[in-house]
Order: structure tokens, then C-alpha cells, then sequence
């Protein structure tokens, strides 16, 4: 298969679990994300929450389960670079089936300019026609007129908007942001996510993880709860409000959190 | 892999300062070793008091010897700094202007040409342990050097004279000239006398004092090579087992230009490597995550990017260090004829030095972590490798030769020495070694950069 059937996940997770040594990181995680769709990962510290993010990008393997990308399958234990008859099929033009991943701390070259990084990536990532993807990425994150600065001279937040750009370079599926606000002032955190909103428009699927649950209730339209490697919960952010005691969202995850300690 | 080599030498060429400090401090540290190896030592600075008569010879049997011919080989020795007094001596040694004073008393003329009490010079030194150390080796040597002088100049006079005794000649006594009969002529003379002389008692004692005579002769021809040989018993003849005969200089030049190799290559591999975990870039150079132009493949492998930073940090250092040898040449003769082989030499040791760069920067994540790890593991080596077999104790030397055999730097020195001097091992043998080094540090270099993070 190489094409997308209607409702097929862009990006799905089968029973994930991660060991580090005799410590259990992400037990069990199953989810399907489609096309479009905003999906937040919320969860204390500690919770699993970048190692899922590790697992999807394809920069940690997973220790139990698979991770699935349109038609294209990564397993546990599988040795990495071995390609499979479909995975070595290319894709039809037109088909977005590649995971984008925007590490927590921008994976940038602070001495070269914006868009030499931009242009680097694109290359590296094989993509067509790379001048092409520069020129929209410097206008999707609006750093047009940055382009030819350094890095190392932007501020935390331009940095940010590289980082997710190279992650869109080659116009994937789904994309993996890793807690994309946290060094964030308000302002750019509001550009932040009217950027993400534009690309979850477009139909490009966005999980993101975050420590502010208040911006999982106000940008995303479906909610992973993460805690201590086990997901507590998967629905609307209303969903878990309600189970959490309804009221301000901060305080109803909390609670949410607490009675799931409960024993039953 | 070539746009993230372009991309390397793109960061490279804007990081003038790295670039400028990472060529300029290691050559300057080889051209420093270089100097310290080629250059002997520099003749210490001493006070000298001469108490004694100007003019004042040394009177053995009929002969004088100036006692000049012994303060000339002493003073030519150490940079004389002539003092008038022993306590102008001590000033100037407590003050640090000489590091010792010797001090030749007025007697010593006397003692010598007594011939039963030996001259004596006192030696007035200061400093620290090691100073104290230095200063009794360089004035030892110096007073070894001037007493062999003046051993030779003694022996000089007391061959003469036996030569006189022995084969008769003119004698000179308190300014009067006169006729003295050899040893070796008063047997015959004896004979030829004993033979006109009647049989009887004075004709038996005529023979024997003519034996005897005979007998003094030919011992005292022994006694003259004797006293030749015992004035310096042994003398050195040199065999070298191995390649052709290295001038320090020579040697110095391929030291001073492998130690900038390998400062300059494994800094500047371990650098690189280390650069990409700093910028977080590493992860999302090598993560494998199902794409849409790449399913399932890294953006660069592992082994491309330990090999893309161990080429170039290799290219680098190699370009420098034949630039390095290419100038020395111009002023020390070296065989610019056999450049291939120096590049061959250079090569293979530049390639073993990136692939122990990208081992010890796949261990750090950061820059400065990965440079002082590299001066950590690199200067100790080039140390080690200079230590001469016999100058310490036998396992500890074991020890050194186990280390330098598993990092290639004594290796590259020998190969970069085979081929500029023509020294033994040969070229081929240590270049084997250096592949087969940098195999193993690219394969310890994969193992290290497992971890994405």
C-alpha cells in the first residue's frame, strides 16, 4: 500500500514500551493520530512524555511494540537502516507519509544562517527541490527577512521557529514537536501555535508535548496523558476536564492525576 | 555526506578565531619541542675567581705546563663571568647572575706539580633540587673536560721525557743543555764493552748490568704505550643496526611536524563530533523514522559521520603538516625528493589520528569537554613516545611501548621518520599499523556514539 485510505492513521503507536536498564520509561502506549489533527502529551516529569516523542521520531527504538507511518513500520528490535520491500518504495508524489520531529532544544548550526540551515536539512532529507522548500518554510515561519542571519544571533523564540521549520522541510504527514514552548515568552508562544494551527489546516497531523497543560486544553483537540510510562488517558480536553472534576483545566488534570493513583 | 562536509568547512571558515588557535598552537608547541630536541644545551653561566699567578705553569720533571691550558678548556666550557674574590662569587650566586662560581685557588699549581696531593677547585652553587641537580652535571662535565685536557697535556710531557730516558737526546736542566745516553743504548754500548773486557768477575757484571739495562729499555717502550692508553682507556666505535644515521635536527623536524598532525587532527575531529551533540544537531542527523523520500533511513549514517569528520579533520592537519615539512626544508636538507612518501606517511598517520579524534569526541558533548579530553590523551603520548629505551626501569618502559603500540602516535612518527630520514622501521610496516589503528579507534568511535543524546 502507498496511498492513505480515508480514515487510515497517519501515524500509529502499538503497544510502545521502553526500557532503560531495569527502569520501565513508556509501558504499553497505543494511539492512532490522523490527518489534521492537534494532539497534545501531557504529563508530570518524568511521565515519558519526550522518550514517546524519541520512540515516534525514530531517535530511541522501542524496547516492545511498533511504530507505524502510512504503510511504512518500524518494529522493536528491527535492525535500524533495514528496509522493507514497501518501506523502499517511493511514495507517489503528493502522499505526506514522513514523520517531521522538532527536538525540545533547537537542533540548529548556530554559525550558519537561517536559511543555509534550512537548505542543509532539505538536502539532507533528500527533497526535491530544495531551494523551493526553503523559500516556503522562510515564509510559513515568517523569518524571510532573517534569513541570512545567523543563528547564534536570533532569540530563543526565532530559534524555536527554525527548529519546527526544519521539521516541515519535507512537507510530512505528521509532525513531532517536543515541548516547542517551553522557552517561549507569551508573544511568541501565541505565534507559536497560530503556526501550528495553520499547519494542522493544511492536514498535517501535530503531537506535541508540553508541561503547560493549559496550552494542551486551548491548542490541541485531543489529549495524551502520560504518567510514570503508562497513558492514563486518550479523548478531548473537555473529556478530561469533566473526569478530572470539571473547572479551571490545570487543577482538573491534577485531579485526574491523583484519583488515578487511587487504587481502584 | 558531502553537504555536511561543506557544511563542516562552512562553520570552519567562520570560526576564524578555532581555526586560527587550532593551527597556530599546535604548530607553535611542535616548533617549541622541535627547538628544545634540536638545540644542545646552553652553556651555563659561571663565576670564575682565578686566584692563581698569571703566567703560573706546572712543573713535571723538567717540563712546565701552563696552568692556562687547564682554566681554557674550564672556561670554554661554561659562560665565564670573572670575579675577583670568592665573596664576589657568592654574590653573584646568591643574586642569580651565574649559577655557580668556581673558584681555583692559588695552590694548585703547587699541589699538581708536587705529584703526590691532587689540585682542588671548589664549586659554590644554589638553587632547588633540580637546579642543584643541573648545575652539578653541566660544572661535573665542565671539570671532567678540563681535567682530561690537562691529563693530556701531562701525559704529553711524561712521554716525552720517557722517550728522552729511553732514547737519549739532549736534556735541558735549569737553562743548561746537556748530553744524556738512552736506556736503550747503554745495553749494546755494555755489551761491546763486556766483550773487550778479560773473562772474569767485572766482564759477569758488565753482562748482567747490560741485561738488566736490555731489559729496562724494552719495559719502558711498553711503559710509554701504557701511559698512552691509560689516559683514555676507551674510546667508542659506532655500529648502527638499523637505517641510516638521523642528525637531531632532522629528527627534531619530523617530531615538531607529527605533533602538530596529531594536535591539530584529533582536536579538530573530536571537535567536530563533539560540535553536533553541543547543537543538539546529532539526534536529528541519525534519527531513523519512516519518511516520505527516506522510509526508514537516517538522514547520515553513524559511520558517515564519524568518517565525513575524520576525513576532514584529517585533510586539514595533513595539508598543515606538509606545509610544515615543505618549509623545513627549505632550511634544514632534507630529501624533498621523497615528498610522495612523506604524503603517504602523513596520510596514514592523519587518518589514524581523525579516527582516535572521532573515538574521543564520540565521548564528549561538548566542544571544550572534547578538546581538553583530546590534550588529555594526546600530549601524554607524544611525551611517552620520545622516552629512550634504557633511560628507565625495564617494565615501565614495557608499559610506555604497550601504550604507544596502541595509539598511533609513536607509530606515526616512525613512519613519518622512515620516510624523511630514512629510519628504521620502514614506512610500510608503520603504515600497516596506522590502518589497522584507525580500523579500531573508528570502530571504538561507533560504539561511543550510540547514545543520540
Amino acid at each position: 500500500m502507498s496511498a492513505l485510505a480515508p480514515g487510515q492513521a497517519v501515524l500509529s503507536a502499538h503497544g510502545l514500551g521502553k526500557r532503560f536498564g531495569s527502569r520501565v520509561a513508556l509501558r504499553d502506549v497505543s494511539f492512532d493520530a490522523h490527518a489534521g489533527e492537534r494532539i497534545a502529551v501531557i504529563g508530570p516529569n518524568g511521565a515519558g512524555k519526550t522518550t514517546l516523542l524519541s520512540i515516534l521520531a525514530g531517535v530511541e527504538r522501542p524496547s516492545e511494540g511498533a511504530v507505524q507511518c502510512g504503510s511504512h513500520e518500524q518494529e522493536a528490535g528491527a535492525a535500524h537502516g533495514a528496509r522493507s520491500p514497501l518501506a523502499a518504495r517511493r511514495p507517489e508524489r503528493g502522499l505526506r507519509l514522513a514523520i517531521g520531529w522538532a527536538p525540545q532544544e533547537p537542533a540548529l548550526y548556530s554559525k550558519l544562517s537561517v536559511a543555509e540551515n534550512l537548505r542543509l536539512f532539505a538536502r539532507l532529507e533528500g527533497v526535491a527541490d530544495p531551494e523551493a522548500a526553503v523559500a516556503r518554510m522562510l515564509e510559513q515561519s515568517g523569518l524571510g527577512e532573517r534569513s541570512d542571519e545567523r543563528v547564534e544571533r536570533l532569540s530563543g523564540g526565532n530559534r524555536q521557529r527554525v527548529n519546527v521549520a526544519i521539521s516541515l522541510l519535507c512537507d510530512p504527514g505528521a509532525v513531532l514537536l517536543d515541548e516547542p514552548s517551553s522557552a517561549l515568552d507569551p508573544g511568541q508562544r501565541e505565534r507559536l501555535w497560530g503556526f501550528v494551527g495553520r499547519l494542522a489546516s493544511r492536514g498535517t497531523c501535530v503531537v506535541f508535548s508540553t508541561h503547560i497543560v493549559a496550552e494542551a486544553a486551548s491548542f490541541a483537540e485531543r489529549v495524551l496523558v502520560l504518567d510514570r510510562g503508562d497513558l492514563r488517558f486518550d479523548g478531548a480536553p473537555a473529556e478530561l476536564a469533566a473526569r478530572g472534576g470539571g473547572g479551571d483545566f490545570e487543577a482538573a488534570f491534577v485531579s485526574f492525576l491523583a484519583a488515578s493513583e487511587q487504587p481502584a | 555526506m558531502r553537504w555536511l562536509l561543506a557544511k563542516d568547512l562552512r562553520i570552519l571558515a567562520r570560526s576564524r578565531l578555532l581555526v586560527g588557535v587550532l593551527v597556530v598552537y599546535p604548530v607553535a608547541i611542535a616548533l617549541l619541542i622541535g627547538f628544545a630536541i634540536s638545540r644542545s644545551p646552553a652553556k651555563p653561566r659561571v663565576a670564575i675567581v682565578d686566584e692563581t699567578p698569571p703566567g703560573a705553569t706546572i712543573e713535571l720533571g723538567g717540563s712546565r705546563v701552563g696552568v692556562s691550558e687547564y682554566t681554557d678548556e674550564l672556561f670554554g666550557q661554561v659562560q665565564v663571568v670573572r670575579v675577583p674574590t670568592r665573596a664576589a662569587a657568592v654574590a653573584k650566586v646568591s643574586s642569580g647572575d651565574a649559577i655557580a662560581a668556581i673558584v681555583i685557588p692559588p695552590d694548585i699549581v703547587a699541589k699538581i706539580s708536587s705529584g703526590v696531593s691532587q689540585g682542588e677547585v671548589e664549586v659554590i652553587y644554589n638553587g632547588d633540587a633540580l637546579q642543584q641537580s643541573i648545575v652539578r652535571s653541566s660544572i661535573d662535565s665542565a671539570l671532567a673536560q678540563a681535567n682530561l685536557a690537562l691529563s693530556r697535556q701531562i701525559k704529553s710531557v711524561a712521554v716525552r721525557d720517557m722517550g728522552l730516558l729511553l732514547a737519549g737526546g739532549q736534556l735541558g736542566v735549569l737553562g743548561a743543555s746537556q748530553e744524556i745516553i738512552g736506556l736503550a743504548h747503554i745495553a749494546p754500548t755494555l755489551r761491546g764493552v763486556a766483550a773487550r773486557t778479560p773473562p772474569g768477575a767485572d766482564r759477569a757484571t758488565l753482562t748482567r748490568i747490560a741485561g738488566f739495562a736490555a731489559f729496562a729499555a724494552r719495559n719502558l717502550g711498553i711503559a710509554k704505550d701504557v701511559l698512552t692508553t691509560v689516559s683514555q682507556p676507551i674510546a667508542a666505535r659506532s655500529t648502527l643496526l638499523h637505517g641510516r644515521r638521523t642528525p637531531l635536527s632532522d629528527f627534531a623536524v619530523v617530531v615538531a611536524v607529527s605533533i602538530s598532525l596529531m594536535l591539530l587532527c584529533v582536536l579538530l575531529a573530536a571537535g567536530g563530533i563533539a560540535l553536533e551533540r553541543e547543537e543538539h544537531t546529532l539526534a536529528r542527523l541519525i534519527r531513523r523514522a519512516p519518511g516520505a523520500t527516506r522510509p526508514a533511513r537516517a538522514l547520515v549514517s553513524r559511520e558517515q559521520l564519524l568518517a565525513g569528520k575524520a576525513l576532514l579533520a584529517a585533510g586539514a592537519a595533513f595539508l598543515v603538516a606538509l606545509a610544515m615539512l615543505l618549509g623545513v626544508s627549505a632550511f634544514v636538507a632534507l630529501q624533498a625528493s621523497r615528498v610522495g612518501v612523506w604524503a603517504l606517511a602523513l596520510a596514514a598517520g592523519a587518518l589514524a589520528f581523525g579516527a582516535l579524534g572521532v573515538a574521543i569526541g564520540a565521548l564528549a558533548r561538548e566542544v571544550r569537554a572534547a578538546s581538553l579530553l583530546g590534550f588529555l590523551v594526546v600530549l601524554p603520548l607524544a611525551f611517552l613516545a620520545l622516552v629512550p629505551s634504557g633511560s628507565i626501569a625495564g617494565g615501565l618502559y614495557a608499559a610506555i611501548e604497550v601504550i604507544s603500540f596502541v595509539f598511533p602516535y609513536k607509530s606515526a612518527l616512525q613512519a613519518l621518520d622512515a620516510a624523511v630520514n630514512g629510519s628504521s622501521p620502514g614506512v610500510a610496516i608503520s603504515i600497516v599499523h596506522l590502518l589497522g589503528l584507525t580500523l579500531l579507534f573508528g570502530a571504538l568511535a561507533r560504539v561511543g556514539l550510540r547514545s543520540a543524546e
